[in-house]
C-alpha cells in the first residue's frame, strides 16, 4: 500500500556491495533475506533488536515491555533474546522511567524507553522538559543524553480516553528535543536506528494506527544502508521525503496523516489534479529545504495533521513556508487538522480526524480560478 | 563493558534470599525485618550541642542500628571542611548583598550535613545535589567559582558533572533523585561498585519523584543512599504541613528499605550513619534512607523574609545547636585541635573566600553564540539561521557604535 519513499540517504547513492554484504552478515537477527512483507511493528522491533546486538549499552525498558513484549508488542522477544538486564519492566511510573533513563544515559547507557500511550507520558513531562531537553545545554555539552523516548501516539484506533492524543507539539515546542515520526515500514526501521544512534535525546512518535500497516521491505538492504551511513557519517536524519511526486499542489503531512494524504492525492489524480505529498518525517529538526522546494514548485500547499490546529506543528509549518515561499504562492496555505476539542470518543473520532474529503475540499479552495 | 544476562533487574522475591544487612541483623539480633528497616527509636547523636561525647548507651543506637565513632583523621578532615563551608556560606551571602551574585541559597547551619555528604563517598561514587548543596559540591572537589557560576547568572551550570561525579545542582525538587537511581542502575549492570548519594530536603519529600525514586531504587535493589536534610522549612512552610509521618525516615519501610534519622548538626553522627549507609549499599544491601534533623539558619534566599513565618526564639534555639561550635569544643577537649591547627584551617577557609571574592568580582564576558552552541550536539539548520541572525544584529550594532564614535571624534 505504501509507495516507495525517496529519502536523501537512498538518493545519496548506492551502498557498496561489500558493505551491504558485511552489514547483512553482521545482522544476526536476520532470519530471512530479501524483500518481505512486514508490519511497522516488526520494523520497529527489528530496529531495536539490531541496535541491541550492535551495542551493549542499548537498553530497553518501560511498562509491560518485558515478558509481554509491550501492549503493542513492539518489544516482543527482546527480553528472551537479550535477557532481563537489557529489556525489562519497571514499576508503573512514567516520571521514574524517564528520570532513571536520564541517569543511565549520564552513565554510559543508551536507553530506549517506552511510554505506553501518548497521554500516559504526561507524568514524565517535567523530566522531559526540565532535564532531558536541557542537560546538554546546561552542561555546555559535557553531558550528552543519548536516549530515545518512544511514544505510541495519535488516534484512529477507536481508543478510549487518554489513548489517542497527538502530543507532538508539546515536545516540538521544547528546545533540545529531536522529534521524529515515521510513516512507513521502512522508515520505522531506518528512523528508529537513527534515533538510537543520536547523541541527543529523541522523542520517537509512533503512529499507533500504522503499527499493523504492512509493506514489502528488504531488511538486509536497510541494515546495509544503516551500516553505510554510519561509516560515511551520513543519514536521513532531519530530512523530509517526497512520498509522491506531483505538480499542482503540495500536501505536507507527517506520521499517521501521511497515508491519508497519499489517499487524497490518489483520489485527486483521478480528477486530473497532480498533488505532491511530502512526508515530514522529522519535526525537529525540520527540513525547510525539501518542504519549501516542493511548495515553490507547485505554488500551493495544504498541511495535514491529526493534532488540534491551534498553536500546532501544522501552524508552525504554515508559518515557515509562508515566510520562505510567499512570492511563489498562488493561494494562502491551508491546514486540515483535528478540531480544537479534546480527542473524541471512538464513535465520534471519524468526524474529528482529517480525511480524504476534507483534504480535497481544502485543495479545491486553493484559488484555482486565478 | 560487559552486561551479563544474570545481572538482571531482580525481582523483590529474590531479595529475601540475599545475605544482606537486613537478614544478617535478623539472624544476629533476633529482630524482625521491620525493626531493622524502621529507624531507631531516637535519632542518632554522638556529640551533643555542648560538644561532649554522649555515652554509648545514649547515642540512640539499638540492635541492628549500631554505629562506630569515626577516626580522628576523619573528624579533623570533616572539621576543616566545616570551617571552610561556614566561610563559603557567609562569603556568598555577602557577595549577594553586594550585588555580585544574583542569588545564593545558603546552607548556614547545615554545614555538618554538607560536609558528611561529600566525605562519605569514595572517588568513583556519585553525588546528586540540590541548589542548597553548594558546600557539599565544593567539599567533593568542584572548583568554588565554577560551583557559583549557576548563581552568578553566567550560565545554568558551571562544572562538568561527569568529571567530578557530581550531578548538576538541581532546582526542580527530587527530579535528580531519579538521575541518581539511573546512574546506580547503569553501574550495577556493568558490575561496578559505585554508590550514589542522592540529596533532597524535607519539603521535597512531598514530590512524586521522591516516591518514584525510592521505589525504583528498592525494586531494582540499587546502591543509592537517599539523604534528606530536614531543615524544618520549605521556604515558609513548616514540616508539619508536608507530612504527618512519625519521621521522614519512617517512609523507608514503605519501600522495603532501611531508614535512619540522625542529628544533622552532629557531624560525628552524620559521618557514622552515612558512612555505614554507603558501606551497606556498596556491599549489595540495596538503597537506604537517612534523614538528618537540622535547621536553615538563614532565609530561603536573599529574596525571602523569614521573619514572616518563624520566631526569633526558634532560631535562637538552633544557634545553641550549631554544628561548627560543638565540633570546635569537642575536638579541643579531645586535644585534637590546638591554636596552630585552628589558625591553619582558618587560613584555608579564608583562601577559599578570597578565591570566591576574586573569581566572582571578575567580569567574565558572556558569549552570545553560546546560546545556540549546546542545544544539540550539532546545531539544527534552524538554530544556525538564528545564530547568524544574532551575529548579524551584533555586527550591525558594533558597526553603528564605531560610526558614532568616529563621527563624535571627527566633530571635535
Amino acid at each position: 500500500m505504501s509507495p516507495t519513499i525517496t529519502t536523501s540517504s537512498e538518493a545519496n547513492g548506492n551502498v557498496s556491495a561489500a558493505t551491504a554484504r558485511a552489514a547483512a552478515k553482521a545482522a544476526s537477527a536476520a532470519e530471512q533475506t530479501g524483500p518481505q512483507t512486514i508490519t511497522l511493528a516488526k520494523a520497529l522491533n527489528t530496529a531495536m533488536a539490531d541496535a541491541m546486538h550492535a551495542d551493549e549499552s542499548v537498553l530497553v525498558f518501560g511498562e509491560d515491555v518485558g515478558m509481554l513484549g509491550g501492549v503493542f508488542r513492539i518489544t516482543d522477544g527482546l527480553t528472551k533474546t537479550f535477557g532481563q538486564s537489557r529489556c525489562f519492566d519497571t514499576p508503573l511510573a512514567e516520571s521514574g522511567i524517564v528520570g532513571m533513563a536520564v541517569g543511565m544515559a549520564m552513565n554510559g547507557m543508551r536507553p530506549v524507553i517506552e511510554m505506553q500511550f501518548d497521554a500516559f507520558a504526561y507524568p514524565a513531562f517535567e523530566q522531559i522538559v526540565s532535564h532531558v531537553a536541557k542537560m546538554h545545554n546546561r552542561t555546555k555539552g559535557a553531558v550528552k543524553l543519548p536516549m530515545v523516548i518512544r511514544v505510541p501516539y495519535a488516534g484512529g484506533i477507536g481508543g478510549v480516553e487518554h489513548h489517542c492524543d497527538s502530543s507532538e507539539a508539546y515536545y516540538a515546542h521544547t528546545a533540545g528535543l529531536k522529534v521524529f515520526t515515521p510513516a512507513t515500514v521502512a522508515d520505522g526501521y531506518r528512523m528508529l536506528r537513527e534515533a538510537i544512534d543520536s547523541d541527543d535525546p529523541v522523542m520517537f512518535m509512533e503512529p499507533k494506527k500504522l503499527y499493523w500497516s504492512k509493506d514489502q521491505v528488504d531488511l538486509d538492504a536497510l541494515r546495509a544502508e544503516h551500516a553505510a551511513n554510519t561509516e560515511r557519517g551520513t543519514s536521513s536524519e532531519g530530512r523530509a521525503a517526497v512520498a509522491r511526486p506531483g505538480t499542482d499542489a503540495t500536501l505536507i503531512a507527517y506520521g499517521p496523516s501521511v497515508p491519508t494524504a497519499l489517499a487524497a492525492a490518489a483520489a485527486a489524480a483521478e480528477e486530473g489534479r497532480s498533488l505532491e505529498v511530502i512526508d515530514v518525517r522529522s519535526i525537529v529538526p525540520f527540513d525547510d529545504e525539501t518542504v519549501c522546494a516542493s511548495v515553490r514548485k507547485t505554488g500551493r500547499a495544504v498541511v495535514i495533521a491529526e493534532a488540534h490546529g491551534f498553536a500546532s506543528v501544522a501552524s508552525e509549518i504554515v508559518a515557515r513556508v509562508q515566510e520562505r515561499c510567499f512570492h511563489h504562492l498562488a493561494a494562502p496555505i491551508r491546514r486540515v487538522t483535528g478540531f480544537d476539542v479534546p480527542y473524541p470518543a471512538p464513535k465520534l473520532e471519524h468526524y474529528y480526524l482529517p480525511g480524504v474529503d476534507r483534504i480535497l475540499d481544502a485543495v479545491d479552495d486553493l484559488q484555482w480560478e486565478d | 563493558m560487559t552486561i551479563s544476562a544474570d545481572q538482571t533487574a531482580q525481582q523483590p522475591a529474590q531479595h529475601a534470599a540475599q545475605q544482606d544487612a537486613a537478614s544478617e541483623a535478623v539472624r544476629k539480633f533476633g529482630i524482625t525485618v521491620e525493626d531493622y528497616m524502621l529507624p531507631a527509636r531516637h535519632q542518632i547523636q554522638m556529640v551533643g550541642p555542648d560538644g561532649t561525647l554522649n555515652p554509648h548507651t545514649e547515642q540512640g543506637t539499638q540492635p541492628g542500628h549500631e554505629y562506630t565513632l569515626p577516626s580522628d583523621a576523619e573528624l579533623l578532615a570533616a572539621y576543616e571542611q566545616l570551617v571552610v563551608g561556614r566561610r563559603v556560606n557567609d562569603q556568598n551571602s555577602a557577595l549577594v548583598r553586594q550585588g555580585r551574585m544574583a542569588v545564593y541559597p545558603s546552607s548556614h547551619g547545615q554545614e555538618a550535613c554538607q560536609v558528611a555528604a561529600a566525605l562519605c563517598l569514595a572517588d568513583g561514587d556519585w553525588m546528586f545535589p540540590t541548589y542548597r548543596d553548594s558546600v557539599a559540591v565544593m567539599a567533593r572537589g568542584v572548583d568554588p567559582v565554577q560551583t557559583m557560576t549557576l548563581f552568578r547568572g553566567d550560565w545554568h551550570g558551571g562544572y562538568d558533572p561527569s568529571k567530578h561525579k557530581v550531578g548538576i545542582q538541581c532546582t526542580p525538587l527530587t527530579t535528580q533523585l531519579l538521575h541518581g537511581v539511573g546512574v546506580a542502575h547503569a553501574a550495577k549492570l556493568r558490575g561496578e561498585d559505585t554508590v550514589v548519594l542522592a540529596m533532597c530536603g524535607d519539603g521535597a519529600t512531598s514530590e512524586g519523584d521522591f516516591h518514584e525514586a525510592l521505589n525504583f531504587a528498592a525494586v531494582f535493589h540499587l546502591p543509592v543512599v537517599f539523604f534528606v536534610q530536614n531543615n524544618q522549612y520549605a521556604i515558609s512552610v513548616p514540616l508539619a504541613h508536608q507530612s504527618v509521618a512519625p519521621s521522614l525516615a519512617h517512609k523507608a519501610v514503605g519501600y522495603g528499605m532501611a531508614g535512619e534519622r540522625v542529628d544533622g548538626n552532629d557531624v560525628v553522627a552524620l559521618l557514622a550513619v552515612l558512612g555505614r549507609a554507603v558501606k551497606l549499599a556498596r556491599e549489595g544491601s540495596g538503597p537506604l534512607l537517612v534523614e538528618a534533623h537540622t535547621y536553615r539558619m538563614q532565609a530561603h534566599t536573599n529574596a525571602d523574609d523569614a521573619t514572616r513565618y518563624r520566631q526569633d526564639s526558634e532560631v535562637a534555639e538552633w544557634v545553641a545547636k550549631d554544628p561548627l561550635s560543638r565540633m570546635t569544643t569537642y575536638l579541643t577537649d579531645r586535644g585534637l585541635l590546638d591554636d596552630d591547627r585552628a589558625a591553619r584551617i582558618a587560613d584555608k577557609a579564608e583562601a577559599v573566600a578570597t578565591q570566591l571574592r576574586e573569581g566572582l568580582s571578575e567580569e567574565v564576558p558572556v558569549e552570545p553564540q553560546d546560546l545556540f552552541k549546546y542545544v544539540f550536539s550539532t546545531p539544527t539548520p534552524q538554530l544556525k539561521e538564528q545564530s547568524a541572525m544574532l551575529a548579524d544584529e551584533l555586527a550591525r550594532d558594533a558597526a553603528s557604535t564605531a560610526t558614532a564614535s568616529t563621527a563624535k571624534g571627527s566633530g571635535k
